[in-house]
Formats: structure tokens, sequence, C-alpha cells
């Protein structure tokens, strides 16, 4: 056993925070920047190991997490895949340049551990807190895309998934994790080549005198060269027309913050990802997500061997919010259920979207602890 | 066509929008023809230099210029210019910022930037005072000297930045002024060439909300003020402590060629890399 081949096997057994870095590494990533952070700090250690290990790969550890961010859009400007990762804390401080992301559309992927808060909180106990700081952290009106899993292949999967939407988008995409799932260990088979497809920003290919950098295209996303490549242009937070040069002109602000919505806009149907379990005929609907979510799927299954027509719908993509399923399943149930480890923060987007259609009933946890199968499945034997 | 017209039409973005932002009188112009001497001195190409800018008047000059151009957030121009050198070191990453950019907002990691020895070039644009928001007083403003924030005389004291940043562990560290301008190319040329972390201060006045407050009359009473008291620091340090008062030394204060911290890690992973290829 002692020399049996390590790097062979496809199957490990590893943390969601490992899986993450799996998923990362697959994905193409190979620039890390960061500020250790619990319950986030295993993402780190792991890339600071296996990046140097990589022809290309960059780690950096900076003073803190806004020095993170900012070295993260550093490393996606110079044309690199290029990651953070962090807990609530750690993410506050990044806002600021997470909105700068957001207006310069910079391809980048932040993966928040999140631990109980407000402000320190609790370190190393489960929590969902930070859905709305994820969606409305940063000042301004701006699209983003948060993603989230619900166990540890699911990490690796939506890693994978984050870099590809923040490639394909231009756009920063925040991966929401629980405690749980990231100090879980499961089984994941590590992917082959051909599992994922992978996504490469569009670079591109006229004269650098033609290019635009923020230019009006058919899919709202103007390719993106590096840095040093020949297409020399201005990158900068302000209001900026499709030069990149800052503007206040109405029509050019009006055109640009349009655009950065219509592109995730457009493709909701792209980004939506949800799951729906036993939901055919449900007449109680669970929606979830995160390690709430694996609570919810062995209620859902209690409840129909006691008879109740309950069904789970997992959501993978909370922003934009998967309004097309929940208002579908809305229409057919009798009531929903939204369990979370917070005061409110996804049941808050069910009710928008369910608008009276049905009855929404909220499930809450915010005492550090996990929501159980039981406490989910007496829900819908209540309803 | 004149050497300095031909630098403009090589150098500056002819899709910008001119006329410019900054006041009449302002050293910020100064600086930036200073770069662009030197950049063209050392026979880099625009697609070799990545300038990276922070938010203040000083950082607006940014868009003006014809490399690859950034104006971060501020404070982290650093930060922002970090990323860049790691993932690309053939770059040639200059940074420009403010000195409530580089010292009091940015602080932080300027200090790290500098203790990393991290590649990238820095000018700061030390001219006492917030310009851009409108005359605030900055970590550098000097005692006494009123500002909107200090409108009775600031009371606390200001950073030394040469000394500061020499004490980070900077490998270059100088300070030069608008006045002093072929000094100053020279200045800027050493700091691009040196590896490591380096540093310019640059002393540049601001007439419209530090000298008109601060018994300056005119902007040219702000240089002619540049002028008189600034003096090689070889002279300096000649001078018995009571002539040097009010007097600024200028030029270079550490020169180290230490390896940046791009080229340190860059050894790391080429030796990771050929253990991997062993196993
Ligand atoms: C986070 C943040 N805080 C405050 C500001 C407002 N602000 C813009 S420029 C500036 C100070 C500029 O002074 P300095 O860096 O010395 O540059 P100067 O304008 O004098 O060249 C401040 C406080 C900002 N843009 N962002
Ligand atoms: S306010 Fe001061 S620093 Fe800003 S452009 Fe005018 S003179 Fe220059």
């Amino acid at each position: 056993m002692a020399n049996a081949p390590k790097r062979k096997r496809t199957e490990i057994f590893a943390l969601g925070n490992e899986a993450v870095v799996e998923g990362a590494l697959f994905a193409g990533c190979s620039f890390y920047a960061g500020y250790p952070i619990t319950p986030s700090s295993e993402v780190m250690e792991i890339m600071a190991a296996r990046l140097p290990r990589t022809e290309n790969g960059v780690f950096i550890q900076m003073e803190d997490e806004i020095a993170s961010m900012g070295a993260v859009i550093g490393g996606s400007l110079a044309g690199r895949k290029a990651m953070t990762a962090t807990s609530g804390p750690g993410f506050s401080l990044m806002q600021e340049n997470l909105g700068y992301a957001c207006m310069a559309e910079v391809p980048l992927v932040i993966v928040n551990v999140m631990r109980g808060g407000p402000s320190t909180g609790l370190p190393t106990s489960p929590a969902q807190g930070d859905v709305q700081q994820a969606r409305w952290g940063t000042h301004g009106d701006h699209p983003i895309i948060v993603l989230s899993a619900a166990d540890v292949p699911e990490c690796l999967e939506m890693t994978i998934t984050a870099f590809n939407f923040a490639e394909k988008y231009r756009t920063p995409v925040i991966l929401l994790l629980d405690e749980i799932t990231a100090h879980t260990r499961e089984k994941i088979t590590l992917p082959h080549e051909k599992d994922y497809e992978i996504f490469n920003r569009l670079v591109p290919s006229m004269p650098p005198e033609w290019y635009k950098p923020f230019e009006e295209t058919v899919r709202g996303v103007p390719p993106m060269p590096p840095i040093g490549s020949g297409y020399r242009f201005h990158v900068t937070g302000l209001t900026h027309d499709d030069m990149g040069f800052p503007t206040q002109r109405p029509d050019e602000v009006k055109a640009i913050i349009e655009r950065l919505h219509r592109k995730i806009d457009q493709f909701f149907y792209d980004i939506q990802l949800t799951q729906e379990y036993d939901t055919d005929d449900a007449e109680i609907v669970v929606i979830a997500y995160g390690s709430v979510a694996r609570s919810a799927q062995l209620a859902v299954s209690q409840a129909r061997a006691a008879g109740v027509k309950a069904g789970l719908l997992k959501l993978k993509t909370l922003f934009p919010f998967p309004k097309a399923p929940v208002v579908t399943l809305a229409r057919k149930a009798r009531a929903i259920i939204v369990p979370e480890m917070n005061m409110g923060q996804i049941s808050r987007e069910v009710k928008r979207v369910n608008n009276g259609l049905t009855r929404v009933r909220t499930l809450n946890r915010i005492d550090g602890q996990i929501i159980t199968p039981s406490q989910i499945l007496k829900a819908i034997q209540q309803v | 066509m004149s050497d300095v017209t031909q630098l403009i039409h090589d150098y500056l973005r002819h899709n910008k929008k001119f006329p410019h932002v900054f006041c009449a009188g302002c050293g910020h112009g100064i600086v930036l023809g200073s770069l662009i001497r030197s950049v063209h001195a050392l026979g880099l190409s625009k697609d070799d230099v990545a300038l990276v800018a922070g938010i203040g008047c000083s950082g607006r000059i940014a868009a003006y210029v014809d490399f690859n151009t950034v104006h971060t957030t501020h404070g982290r121009a650093l930060t922002f210019a970090t990323g860049i050198k790691m993932a690309n070191p053939q770059l040639k990453v200059i940074t420009v910022m403010g000195d409530g950019d580089a010292f009091s907002i940015g602080g932080n990691h300027l200090i790290h930037a500098a203790r990393k020895n991290i590649g990238v070039t820095v000018l700061v644009l030390n001219n006492f005072i917030y310009g851009m928001t409108g005359g605030q007083c900055s970590s550098t403003t000097p005692l006494g000297a009123v500002s909107q924030t200090s409108p009775y005389g600031q009371l606390e004291k200001s950073f030394d930045i040469v000394k500061l940043t020499s004490a980070a562990g900077a490998n270059g560290v100088s300070r030069g002024t608008v006045f002093h301008v072929n000094t100053l190319d020279r200045l800027i040329r050493e700091a691009i060439m040196r590896p490591g972390f380096n540093l310019v201060e640059i002393l540049t006045p601001c007439h419209t909300q530090y000298g008109r407050k601060n018994k300056f009359k005119s902007a040219v009473d702000m240089y002619k003020w540049l002028r008189s008291n600034a003096i090689p620091v070889e002279k300096y340090e000649k001078l018995k402590p009571e002539e040097r008062e009010e007097r600024i030394p200028i030029g270079t204060f550490v020169q180290n060629d230490a390896p940046g911290l791009e080229e340190l890690y860059a050894q790391v992973r080429t030796a990771q890399c050929a253990k991997e290829r062993k196993q």
C-alpha cells in the first residue's frame, strides 16, 4: 500500500474547501490572492501548495481582503483566471473592489464560506447570512451572479461553473458556501477533460486601433485582451464610454449601465441553475440551498414515505434569482417552505416572485446550529 | 516637428477628450511629462508599460497616456499593480498616486508592498493636500498648515515618506521635485530600471487647494519655494542641523538590487515544477 501511486487515482476523499480548489484548477485558475479567515482558510492553504507546482500558477498572500480583491482584479486584467476565498468579515472588505470589478467587467471568482454574523460573529458555526450582502453589498445598481453548493461534489462542480460564468459574461461571480459544506469530507471524482466544457474569455481579433474595450455587442459582452498584448486601453471604475474613458453624458451613462444588466438578463436561462426532486405532483414544495438542501432532501423523502406529497427545489444559483421554476411550482403547490440559516434572506426573494400565488412559510435558524431533516419534516407536516 | 511635439504625438492618447482636468500651475502635468521622457529614454515600448493609478487629481494622469492604463479605487493602486506584476512579470508596472492615496487610505498597502519588495515603480505626487476633493488635510500636510479640515492649523505630524518607505524595506527610495525636472527624469528612470520595489516621492504644487491658503500668493511662488529649499541630499548631509531647517533633501536615499518578489516566486515555482515532472 505504501507505494500506491498517489496521483493516478481519480477518486479522492475531500473537504468542500478542497473540492473548490480542484474545481478551480480544473477550470484553469492560475491566480490566487487572499487573506486567511475561518472557515475558508483551507482553500488558501491548498492553493499555496498547489499553484507553485503548476506551470504559470501564481499565489500571493496579501495584507488584507481589500488588497486581495485588488490583486485578483490585477491578475485577471493581466489575463489570468483569478480567484480569492474569504468569509463574512473579509467579504465586507472586498465590497468596494467588487463593485469596481462589476463596473470594469473584470472576470473573477470570490468564494465566501459564510460564518455566523453580524461582525466576527460565530467563526466556526454554519450560517447563511451573507446572501443579500452578496447581492447588494457593493454600491450602485449592478447585476451579479451568485451561486451556491449543497455538498462536496457540488463544491467542485459549482466552482467550475463560477469560472465559466465569469469568463463567459466578463463579470465577477460569487460562490456562497456554508461551513458545513466547506468542512464536510466526502468522496469526489476528479473530473476528466471531457466532463465539463471550459469557457475562456473572448479575446479581440481585430487590429488594436479598431478595438473598443466596452463596446456594445450582440451578446453584450465585449472581448477582453490581457494587458500587455498590444491592445492598450483604459480601465476605470468611473462610469465610462465604450473606449473606457470617464463620461457623464446621460446617454453614455445610461448605455453602459443598461448593457451591464442586459448581458446577464439576456442569459437567465443559462445562468439560473436549479434541481428538482419529487416536484411533479408536489403539494408542498421546500425551497432550499447549501447544506440545508441536503436536510430538505431527506425530509422530503421521509414525508413522501409518510404519504405527504412533498417536493424539493434546490437552488444552485441564488442570483439572478431563479424566478421561473419558483413561479411554476408556486402555481401548483398548496404551500412553499423556505428553510434557511438566517432570518429570511432567500424567502424574501421567494415571496417577491410568489406574489400571492401560494402560501410561503419560512423556517429560520440563527443559533449556529444546522437545520435538521426532522425540523423540516415537522414543518411539512404542519402546513 | 520639435522633439516635445513628437513625444506628445507618440505617447498621448489621440482619442481622449482633451482638455485635461488639471488646474493652471498644477505640477501633475510636469510629472506626466517626466514619466513619458523617462520611458522613452529607456527605449521601452508602450506595450511594456502598465500604468496603474489611484484616485485623486494625480490618478487622472492615467487616462491621457497611451500605455495599458488602470485607474483603480482610492488607495488601492498598489494592490492592483501587485496582481498585474505577479501575473505578468515582463511588464514594467508603474503606479501613480497622490499623497493621500498612497499614505493615508493606502498606507497599509504601501508599507507591505515595500516590505514584499514587489517589482513595481511608485510615483507619489506629494502636494501636501487632497486636491481632488477640495483641499482637506492629508497625512503629509505640514504642522500648522491651513486646510479645509484643519482650518486652525494642522495639529498632526506629517509622514516623512522617504524615511517610512526606507524603513519598510523598499529596494529604492528617492525624492525629487517638479522644479528640478532633469533630476526628476533621472530618478524616475533609475526607479524603473532597478529591480524590486522603488518609490519616488515627487514634490508638486497644488496652488488651488494648498498654496493660496498657505502663504503662497501664486503658483509661481510655490515653484520658487521648491527651487530655493530643495537641495541635493549629498549637500544636505554636510549642513549643520540649524542650517537644515526648511531645507528638503532631494536625490536617492536607498538603492539595493535585491530581486523582486515576482522573481523569487518564479524561482520557487521552477524548482517545484521540476520536482513535479520527476515524480
Ligand atoms: C474610498 C474612498 N474614500 C474617499 C474618496 C474621495 N476622494 C477622492 S480623491 C481623494 C483624495 C485625493 O488626494 P490625493 O490622494 O492626495 O491626490 P490629489 O488629488 O491631491 O492628487 C479622496 C478623499 C474616494 N474616492 N474613495
Ligand atoms: S486641485 Fe491641485 S492637484 Fe488638483 S489639478 Fe488643481 S492644482 Fe492640481
